[in-house]
């Protein structure tokens, strides 16, 4: 039963690790523009479908891939 | 009729024609052009017409190419690399956040543009090699996103927000939970063995994460506390620290000398529903600042001239050519002369040189027409120029001006809410009072009848009474509140103001801009009737001109259809004239239409000498005027009629009074009605007010109120548009429900009644826990469950009873 030593420290080490993400978060300030992302994510997908229509493709690539890996 | 397709405007002046699509005008359609090259047309998909007309920019960001000044407005700006945030109030919608981080397609020096929505910023990223700020704000200006960029902005360093409370209410909540799930094996008191065995490691490690609780988390309740004993007042913090430092201290008794497990549970869940109250009390509006004074409505830098004098032979110097520079307005200096352009603002104190001055003042001093000045005038700071170019030449520097001196009075430095008691301050006194008296009461009996558990009783006592439920309900409800209000496009500073609101027995009105509109106004014609021709004439002179005056006429005529002009000339601030076939049309001042009309019209030349005048003349006599009146909002009279069966109603105007009579015949009677009031004079009065006792509700909307405002109970701004400039204030409201001020004040105080009825309903549960603590019974078991419950309880109650206060008042859906 010893073992119960052990689980205990596996879930608050657990427990810490997911504290320390929510303070991370807030101090690089994740939380302080809750309405932006939730548009822009809209925009990628339907941008895609817009440029293989229509674009001539100059610097195309390259700032969409930024942004996406952002 | 055309809906532009870029803005959606009508196109009622011209319709431009350009690719199958209509465009109110070239503005409208370059923006469309840029995008279109430039693959950036989706911006027309995302939504319908989602444009900005772009206004005229020509010279307007000058100042951005000196160097000093834009590395003030710089982020960063190391390596090539420059990082700039530009507050853009013209972001409205999902296209523009689209639009400005697509920036980098139009040129490609821009590396990223991030938009924050709620605040209408973006920060863009750009290498600063053959590109600058100036080149980017001007990008942004022609696409119609014309950044604002103030004097505050050159002057103070961004702080960074405050986010300790959010900390704290994660230690709070995660100490919370995990205590919960160690506490839960001993509620039950099952003797069984791996229990026993294992629940002295479980405590300690409940007292482990109480200790963040207590020092970090809670510290802000003994900080507070501490400091309201030291200024002698039992605020609601005192009670709150007493219970979060004996149920530590007694638990960790507890654990220590092996009487039980404690209640750290209690403890954590306390400071965690507490912070949560904190947190929800916070409604904050990124988009609006309510910190504001004439730093954020002034410019930053302003044109400059200055003689160069080049030596000839090393003796007489001679002037050759005057040059301009962008000079900073805070290094303008007394004998300085500076170039003032339409429609820019002037920002010191100075005398006109050269040029026609046409100055508008209705934000700073409350007149409602713009003032014709002449060369050698006095030109107060705050002005704003509405005709042609002029020369100022400065006499104040910008801290000692007219207008920027009211900023040192010190009730701008002077906290306002500092003084102000609030209804939970009020009921914590008593409260701690008595419970403090029923703690003793309770130890002296136990102590003569059962002494070993008199220590037992008092701590018992005081853990439960722990106001946690009272401590909530003025936050929950007024955060409610707060968010009733917001909804209604109130919005208000924090929750405090919605409780000094309901004390308010004193409304004071500004006129200009709060009680009228400056959108509409209202045009009577006075004199000979017009020929159709005539009226045809009139409407197209009128259209060439772009004074706010003409323009409001020309909304007004411009059935009339128009006709194309021989000639037109424009004598600023005297009026236009414009010629057609056969006749000549004068419009503008009396003495401008009658100089050549043969006939002139004695009578009417002495009448409406305070209202604002438009004179009509052809080439051979004097025809009439059209008079303006201001446009009082819609429902002005009921509001105040509503208002004045509860309040004291004042109305305080910087203008002339030339309104007098007309206000007085529609409002209710018994209001007092001030004309002429300067910026001080408004401040004063209202101290006066305060001084006889009263509580003051200023409602106004420019830098001249902004006196009266820092110094009432309560200063509501009325806008426009909320993103715009508007002075410091508690709270600002959409002018658009100017109508519903009688009904916020009325939410307002039946919100404090919700409080009230909490209080109740949280001594209520409070009574229940003495009953288990003054005979002793307290176990942690129960106050674990009393103590959330009650609470929880507290905040479903407040949270219904206002939205239905919110629907009668149909303030909510």
């Amino acid at each position: 039963m010893n073992i119960i030593y052990m689980l205990l420290a596996i879930s608050v080490f657990v427990a810490l690790v997911f504290f320390a993400a929510f303070i991370y978060s807030v101090k690089k300030g994740q939380y302080d523009d809750m309405y932006t992302p939730s548009v822009r994510m809209l925009f990628e997908d339907e941008l895609v479908d817009e440029k293989k229509e229509t674009s001539k493709s100059t610097n195309e690539t390259t700032p969409r891939k930024k942004r996406l890996t952002k | 009729m055309e809906n532009c397709f870029h803005c959606g405007d009508a196109c009622d002046r011209t319709v431009i024609k350009y690719e199958d699509k209509q465009f109110c005008c070239h503005g409208c359609k370059t923006v469309f052009d840029i995008l279109n090259e430039n693959d950036l047309s989706y911006y027309y998909d995302l939504q319908q017409t989602p444009g900005i007309t772009p206004s005229r920019i020509e010279g307007k960001y000058d100042f951005l190419e000196n160097k000093v000044i834009s590395d003030k407005l710089l982020e960063f700006n190391e390596q090539g690399i420059q990082v700039v945030t530009l507050l853009i109030p013209s972001i409205h919608c999902s296209s523009c956040i689209w639009v400005l981080e697509n920036l980098n397609k139009l040129n490609p020096a821009v590396k990223t543009a991030q938009v924050n929505f709620p605040r209408k910023t973006v920060r863009v990223t750009y290498s600063s090699d053959g590109f600058n700020l100036h080149d980017l704000v001007v990008l942004l200006a022609k696409l119609g996103y014309d950044p604002y960029l103030s004097l505050e902005d050159a002057s103070v360093k961004k702080t960074t927000t405050d986010r300790t409370l959010i900390y704290q209410l994660g230690i709070a909540g995660f100490a919370f939970g995990n205590i919960m799930f160690l506490s839960f094996p001993e509620y039950f008191k099952v003797d069984e063995f791996w229990l026993e065995r294992y629940k002295y490691f479980f405590r300690w490690l409940m007292f482990a994460f109480s200790l963040p609780v207590v020092f970090y988390a809670g510290w802000g309740y003994f900080v507070s506390a501490y400091k309201g004993l030291r200024s002698r007042i039992l605020n609601i913090d005192v009670p709150i620290a007493i219970g979060i430092f004996v149920l530590f201290v007694r638990s960790s008794v507890e654990i220590i000398m092996d009487w039980g497990s404690g209640f750290f549970d209690s403890l954590a869940g306390l400071v965690f529903f507490l912070l949560l109250g904190k947190f929800f009390q916070q409604k904050t509006y990124a988009f609006l600042s309510f910190e504001r004074d004439y730093k954020s409505y002034f410019p930053i830098a302003v044109t400059r001239l200055f003689k160069e004098y080049a030596s000839v032979d090393g003796e007489n110097t001679s002037e050759t050519s005057k040059k301009e520079d962008q000079a900073q307005v805070y290094e303008l200096e007394k004998g300085d002369r500076i170039i003032i352009r339409n429609s820019e603002l002037i920002p010191v104190d100075a005398i006109l040189i050269k040029g026609k001055a046409l100055i508008d003042y209705s934000f700073v001093t409350g007149e409602a027409e713009p003032v014709v000045k002449q060369s050698g005038d006095y030109l107060y700071a705050g002005g704003r120029q509405q005709a042609g170019v002029i020369e100022l030449e400065v006499l104040k520097p910008v801290e000692q001006s007219y207008l920027t001196q009211l900023w040192s009075n010190e009730i701008f430095s002077k906290n306002k809410q500092s003084g102000f008691e609030s209804l939970t301050d009020k009921i914590s006194k008593r409260f701690t009072i008595t419970l403090l008296l029923i703690a003793l009461v309770s130890t002296i009996f136990w102590l003569f009848y059962d002494t070993s558990i008199a220590l037992n009783v008092f701590t018992s006592v005081l853990i439960v009474a722990c106001p946690c439920a009272i401590a909530l309900a003025a936050p929950f409800t007024l955060g409610n509140l707060l968010r009733i209000f917001g909804r209604n496009k109130c919005y208000i500073k924090n929750s405090k103001v919605i409780e000094q609101l309901s004390h308010i027995d004193t409304v004071v009105f500004d006129k200009t801009g709060t009680l009228t509109t400056n959108q509409k106004n209202g045009i009577v014609y006075e004199g000979i009737t017009l020929s159709e021709d005539e009226k045809l004439v009139l409407t197209s002179t009128l259209r060439a001109s772009n004074h706010p005056l003409s323009r409001a006429l020309y909304t007004l005529l411009n059935t009339n259809g128009i006709c194309t002009l021989d000639s037109f000339t424009e004598e600023v601030g005297k009026g236009i004239e414009g010629v057609s076939r056969a006749f000549s049309i004068k419009v503008g001042s009396y003495d401008f239409v009658t100089e050549k009309a043969q006939e002139k019209s004695q009578v009417l030349e002495q009448s409406n000498t305070n209202k604002t005048t438009v004179h009509i003349g052809t080439s051979e006599e004097y025809k009439g005027c059209f008079v303006f009146f201001n446009e009082y909002r819609a429902g002005m009279t009921d509001v105040f009629e509503a208002l004045s069966k509860n309040c004291n109603l004042v109305v305080l105007s910087g203008d002339n009074n030339g309104e007098q009579a007309y206000l007085e015949q529609i409002l209710p009677k018994g209001i007092t009605l001030l004309f002429n009031q300067k910026p001080e004079n408004k401040l004063n009065y209202v101290k006066t007010l305060q001084d006889q006792g009263r509580n003051v509700l200023m409602v106004g909307d420019g830098l001249n109120d902004s006196g009266a405002l820092a110094q009432s109970n309560v200063g509501i701004v009325i806008s426009e548009n909320v993103n715009v400039f508007s002075p410091a204030c508690d709270g600002i409201l959409d002018a658009s429900r100017f109508k519903q001020i009688t009904t916020f004040l009325t939410l307002s105080r039946q919100g404090i009644k919700v409080i009230n009825y909490a209080f109740i309903f949280s001594l209520f549960y409070n009574v229940i826990g003495l009953g288990f603590a003054v005979t002793g019974h307290l176990a942690p078991v129960v106050a674990a469950i009393l103590m959330p419950l009650s609470s929880i309880s507290i905040v479903i109650f407040t949270t219904v009873y206002t939205y239905i206060l919110g629907r009668k008042l149909n303030l909510v859906d």
